[in-house]
């Protein structure tokens, strides 16, 4: 299987362990991926804000690349499959896809209209196979109590995610947790925002969303949240401390993104899938997987 | 259909235990094409009369039934029960954010007082129009996207800053402030509503919202509130009341990646929350160590894409032009 690759700024900026632990699992699974030469952001939702033109343009250009490669598209990021989605969603209209397509032109790319972008997480359960995912589970997560966090991008509108032809991506998170033999910690805000979008316009607000989310999954018992969305693990793993502070009272909950859970149900070693990057330590998760 | 309608209740003014939320089941038959109101109702009719909703028209058109049915709020009455169904079982809570009278009726106050806040009458700034105002089809038609809207509480139920914060306006009062802010009889000659949008870009205002589409998701009317509020962020900025970290927000947004493709996040903060803005920026300086100390940090020299100056042409022939963008009912909506 192979594809071409969106990994999306975050996992070589803020979230840096993200991106070779994607590429540690998929080499692994025997997913090849080729990253798509010269792709951009895809306007995270706030170019489109100002310039919704403007952010559609850069997405189109990035289908159009993968078309020319003759790939489908995996992206490891929830906002950027939402944006994404939402953009292919607009561009149904063949009109405003000519207008972007005039766009292209000069540097000879033209976007068919029918690009799929997919998530991991996505490809793992329609693609790839949960059946085979299971074969290659070495060190199942027995020991582990985890609660999902999806990012709000890659579960609305689920008009635009085509939900309504595949709810089983609602499901999706829980499906994988259980997949890799840990316990799940399910509660209501999984689905809900994490406030990165927000953190620098009311941090207070953002601050509390993040107090919420972790707080609640800590007092069930959980041993780490697990997210697809390297956003929510800006916030919820780099801002935990300082939300913590706001809700007066401590957390320290761990949060792995999604292919960082994988590995370790791999076998692969907590450092080389960068768990020692996180701001929360994953030094309690790490002493109850070794003491079997 | 046998199912069993799980129902959250709770009668505050209860002198017991029944004072606080709980949970109790109503097995039902219904039939294959009932509503989960039609069940709520029966259950009221035929099972327990102690049971509070609230209900009218069953058509869709009062707003009166929203309730959260399996975590999400919706109309009860125009949701078919059989398609809700989860192992046998139907969940159904009263609206969130707003205080539970009893049962699934719950107190409309700060609703209300939202939608007064945002001034919900035209405004028309200098000199009034002599005869009668005639609008255009195509602007009446765009507004009608808006006044769609049955004030049914469905988006304030699920806002995800309501629920950490009751001073944000929410999406129902944004999205009726867009009905003026969009309204070519609203504001200034040229239809731009000043006021309204200086307002609006205050604190608890449009830059607020976190963009988690839970609104757009829960409007049973396709308003899509959140949709209205972005399109007056961007009538806010042309209007020229960007000095926010809001505003500001966007616009470093857009330029990193306009100039470079992509986004160059160690910068972006520091941009936002505005460069001589000090205590702010001091307010980051511990995040900042301990994500350099893990080895977190974005490159501090931030790397343009490969051809970016496809990607900076492709930026400057997209700009609105300057003109168009002053007239505040130019919308992204159709």
């Amino acid at each position: 299987m192979k594809y071409a690759f969106f990994p999306g700024c975050v996992s070589q900026g803020g979230a840096p362990e993200l991106y070779p632990a994607a590429r540690m699992v998929c080499d692994r699974m025997g997913i090849e991926l080729e990253e798509i030469p010269g792709w951009t952001c895809t306007g995270a939702g706030v170019i489109q804000e100002k310039n919704q033109l403007f952010g559609d343009t850069l997405n189109a250009r990035n289908f159009a690349k993968a078309e020319q490669m003759g790939l489908p598209i995996l992206t490891i990021c929830s906002t950027c499959q939402g944006v994404m989605s939402q953009a292919n969603h607009r561009m149904r209209n063949p009109e405003y896809l000519a207008e972007i397509n005039s766009h292209l032109a000069e540097e000879g790319l033209e976007y068919s209209g029918n690009s799929e972008p997919k998530h991991l997480l996505w490809i793992l359960i329609e693609d790839y196979g949960l059946d085979k995912l299971g074969a290659l589970i070495t060190r199942p997560l027995n020991e582990l109590k985890v609660a999902p966090f999806y990012g709000c991008y890659i579960v609305r509108p689920t008009e635009a995610l085509d939900i309504e032809e595949h709810p089983e991506r609602q499901q999706s998170l829980e499906m994988l947790i259980q997949l890799l033999g840990a316990t799940l910690v399910d509660f209501e805000g999984k689905t809900r925002c994490c406030g990165f979008p927000i953190l620098t316009i009311n941090q207070r607000n953002s601050m509390a969303m993040v107090g919420k989310h972790t707080s609640e999954v800590k007092d069930l018992g959980a041993d780490a949240m697990v997210t697809p969305c390297p956003l929510c693990h800006l916030n919820l793993d780099g801002f935990q401390p300082k939300a913590a502070s706001q809700a007066r009272r401590s957390i320290d909950l761990p949060i792995l993104h999604m292919p960082q859970l994988i590995g370790l149900a791999m076998g692969m070693s907590p450092n080389e899938l960068g768990l020692k990057r996180h701001i929360i330590s994953t030094g309690p998760l790490e002493v109850k997987l070794r003491g079997r | 259909m046998d199912v069993t309608i799980r129902v959250k209740r709770q009668d505050p003014e209860a002198g017991d235990e029944r004072r606080l939320p709980y949970w109790q089941d109503y097995p039902v038959t219904i039939a294959d094409n009932a509503t989960v109101l039609d069940a709520l109702i029966q259950i009221r009719e035929d099972d327990d009369g102690t049971l509070s909703l609230r209900c009218s028209c069953r058509s869709a058109i009062c707003g009166s039934c929203a309730v959260r049915i399996n975590g999400h709020a919706g109309l009860a009455c125009k949701t078919i029960a059989n398609t809700v169904v989860q192992d046998g079982v139907i969940a159904v809570e009263p609206a969130g954010v707003m205080p539970v009278v009893k049962d699934l009726v719950v107190n409309f106050d700060l609703f209300w007082e939202k939608i007064e806040a945002v001034d919900p009458y035209l405004k028309h700034m200098g000199q009034e129009p002599e005869g009668e105002y005639i609008v255009s089809n195509e602007a009446m038609l765009h507004l009608s996207g808006v006044t769609a809207c049955i004030m049914c509480g469905a988006c304030v139920s699920d806002c995800t800053v309501l629920e950490v914060d009751p001073t944000f306006l929410g999406p129902a009062a944004l999205a009726k402030a867009y009905r003026f802010t969009a309204d070519p009889r609203d504001g200034d000659a040229e239809g731009v509503s000043m006021e309204r949008l200086w307002a609006l870009s205050e604190p608890t205002g449009i830059w607020d919202c976190t963009r988690c589409n839970e609104c757009v998701q829960a409007c049973p009317k396709g308003v899509a509130p959140m949709d209205r509020i972005m399109a007056m962020r961007e009538q806010a900025i042309q209007a020229g009341y960007d000095n926010n970290n809001g505003a500001r927000h966007t616009d470093a947004f857009t330029e990193s990646v306009g100039h470079s493709g992509r986004l160059d996040e160690l910068r972006l903060p520091i941009k936002s929350v505005g460069m001589m803005n000090l205590p702010a920026l001091m307010d980051y300086m511990p995040v900042a160590f301990r994500a350099m100390r893990r080895g977190k940090m974005p490159p501090i020299a931030h790397k343009n894409v490969e051809n970016v100056d496809a990607v900076r042409r492709i930026f400057a022939r997209t700009q609105p032009e300057p003109e168009a963008a002053k007239v505040s009912n130019n919308s992204p909506f159709g």
